[in-house]
């Protein structure tokens, strides 16, 4: 039972890599850097495990490592979405007007 | 957590739906520097979507705690992103990719803690998947904080290597693969924080003995992990965002990878465990004795040249981030622009330690990103160029790449600068570049050398140019 939902896990796995080298290949070499810290961003999607393993009630040890683990991708979400942005809003265009 | 309600678990599994679309289309605007913005703030939104739905989850009660630490997390993260200078843009990516890798490395962490807490829970898949996710996610930590360590200063940038390093490290390679197959079949707390402590250490053994210039391809493979990291935390807690959104990273960190060391010619390996520019530092400059002497210039010698030139390019390295002479090098391009020079900038794709470093510099100092050009889009300019200024790069722009069989860098594709009517570098000194390889070109007749530090370089320069006529 819980095997053939792991298949069907691996299933999503493997598409969605290829979803991303399809994605991502077309990327122009001048934005890798913002594109790295915005992927890093949502890799900090693992929020999403860490709320799940902090839900129980109470602080017991599986919580306060969730805590942290909460912590954690919470500075990766927030600082890797911000300091893309940041990144982002200074690549500019050459402006028509001269040459 | 399978007995939630069936409506609430799908309302959820849909609201995720939508997260990984926008993350997909997010990542796809990011294909245009037009539309990149308006990417990244998508998949942001994904991100918001994903969590609020995910705090509607009935098992979800601990909302003290929860609140409490996203709330510190977000005031770490905030401030850090608006403090951090865009030269350290390196070190930043480092440490957000070990906190990602860390964060899924502990929601296997405490997963194991709960469910040994009644230990006939678990099943084969289920600790397999534990184990893997603590491996890539602890790795990834330790790796990245070492790679940190590295651009930041704090750790050498040199390659450290010790004695039986590569033993050392295939041994925590085993022990790692013993202690995670012995937790497979019983599951043991001791056992446990032994492969903890073993992924910690072969993170370090991985990342530090490679040099700074290798930075690039370390980066891109951590950021590569980080994802996989989360993939593997979405396998542990059957979570299809975390499965999709980890993969989607990994993918990302892994073209990177191959775009990087491709740009090197040498293979992963070989970077991960060659050890490249440590030791043949200073035996060249001897060689150097036969050969003409390099010709040193003025900066208002090379002044002349620049200001009387039709073409220039601007091919800017490490040493441009180092002494943060981005604003003076677009200060040196307006003058010449104000002169009626046409003016490009070649950016090699391992120019800087990370992908892309080069462009966001030139970006923070308000450089068109039309401007820039790749390496195959420029290297047949050159031969039409007047001058091209080199500030702070050598490897990158080393004949010896394409003439020398036999040399460390030979096969690596690089700037045609040598092509150019005449070169101007702008140095600190005489020294070979990280791979210890002597340049040629600093020999040529039209070669010129301006030491220095290459801010102050750039200004001299600026102010020379303007005081001609």
């Amino acid at each position: 039972m819980l095997d053939n939902s792991f298949l069907i896990a691996m299933y999503v796995f493997v598409l969605a890599l290829f979803a991303g080298f399809e994605v991502i290949t077309k990327v122009p070499p001048t934005l890798h850097t913002p594109l790295m810290s915005g992927a890093n961003a949502i890799s900090g999607i693992a929020l999403v495990g860490a709320l799940i393993v902090s839900g129980p009630m109470g602080l017991t040890l599986p919580t306060a490592v969730g805590l942290i683990a909460i912590i954690l991708a919470t500075i990766n979400v927030v600082g890797g979405f911000m300091v893309t942005d940041r990144m982002l809003q200074m690549f500019r265009k050459e402006k028509k007007r001269d040459q | 957590m399978s007995d939630m309600t069936f409506t609430m678990t799908d309302g959820i599994s849909a609201v995720y739906l939508i997260t990984i679309i926008l993350f997909i289309y997010g990542l796809h605007l990011m294909n245009s520097p037009a539309t990149a913005r308006n990417g990244n703030r998508l998949a942001s939104v994904g991100m918001l979507i994903a969590i609020v739905a995910t705090l509607l989850d009935a098992g979800i009660v601990n909302y003290t705690l929860i609140a409490t630490g996203i709330i510190i997390g977000s005031i770490i993260g905030a401030s850090f992103a608006r403090a951090i200078q865009m030269t350290a843009m390196p070190q930043a990516v480092a440490i957000f990719n070990g906190l990602g890798g860390g964060a899924s490395g502990l929601i296997a962490i405490s997963e194991f803690m709960r469910l040994n807490e009644a230990p006939d829970t678990f099943t084969m898949t289920l600790s397999i998947t534990i184990v893997l996710s603590i491996l890539i996610g602890i790795v990834t930590l330790s790796g990245s904080l070492v790679a940190f360590g590295k651009l930041q200063g704090i750790v050498s940038g040199r390659p450290i290597q010790f004695p039986l390093h590569r033993w050392i490290s295939l041994l925590f390679v085993i022990l790692i693969a013993a202690v995670g197959s012995s937790l497979v079949i019983t599951p043991n707390e001791t056992v446990f924080f032994v492969l903890i402590a073993a992924c910690l250490a072969l993170g370090i053994l991985l990342v530090i003995p490679i040099g700074g210039a290798d930075m690039p391809v370390v980066i891109s493979l951590l950021n590569s992990y980080s994802g996989l990291a989360a993939a593997a935390a979405g396998f542990v807690l059957e979570n299809t965002v975390l499965i999709v959104a980890g993969s989607l990273v990994g993918a990302a960190g892994l073209i990177l990878t191959r775009i990087m060391t491709k740009a090197m010619n040498r293979s992963l390996r070989n970077v991960m465990f060659g050890g490249v520019g440590g030791t043949s530092e200073s035996k060249d400059i001897s060689e150097g004795d036969a050969r003409e002497p390099a010709r040193e210039v003025t900066a208002e010698d090379a002044a002349v040249g620049l200001a009387y030139a039709d073409t220039v390019i601007f091919v800017p390295g490490y040493g441009l981030a180092v002494a943060q002479a981005q604003h003076q090098i677009k200060q040196l391009a307006n003058l010449l622009e104000s002169r009626g020079v046409q003016v490009k900038y070649a950016i090699h794709p391992v120019a800087g330690r990370m992908p892309g470093h080069m462009n966001v510099l030139l970006a923070e100092a308000d450089v068109a990103y039309d401007k820039l050009f790749d390496l195959e889009q420029i290297n047949s300019d050159f031969s039409q160029t007047d001058v091209t200024v080199v500030v702070g790069a050598n490897d990158v722009v080393n004949p010896a790449a394409r003439e020398t069989v036999g040399s460390p860098i030979y096969g690596m594709p690089i700037l045609n600068v040598d092509h150019s009517k005449s070169v101007l570098f702008l140095k600190r000194s005489m020294n070979p570049g990280f791979a210890g390889v002597d340049n040629e070109l600093f020999y040529k007749d039209n070669t010129m050398m301006l030491f220095g530090d290459a801010k102050d370089s750039l200004n001299k320069l600026v102010q020379a140019v303007s005081e001609e006529d």
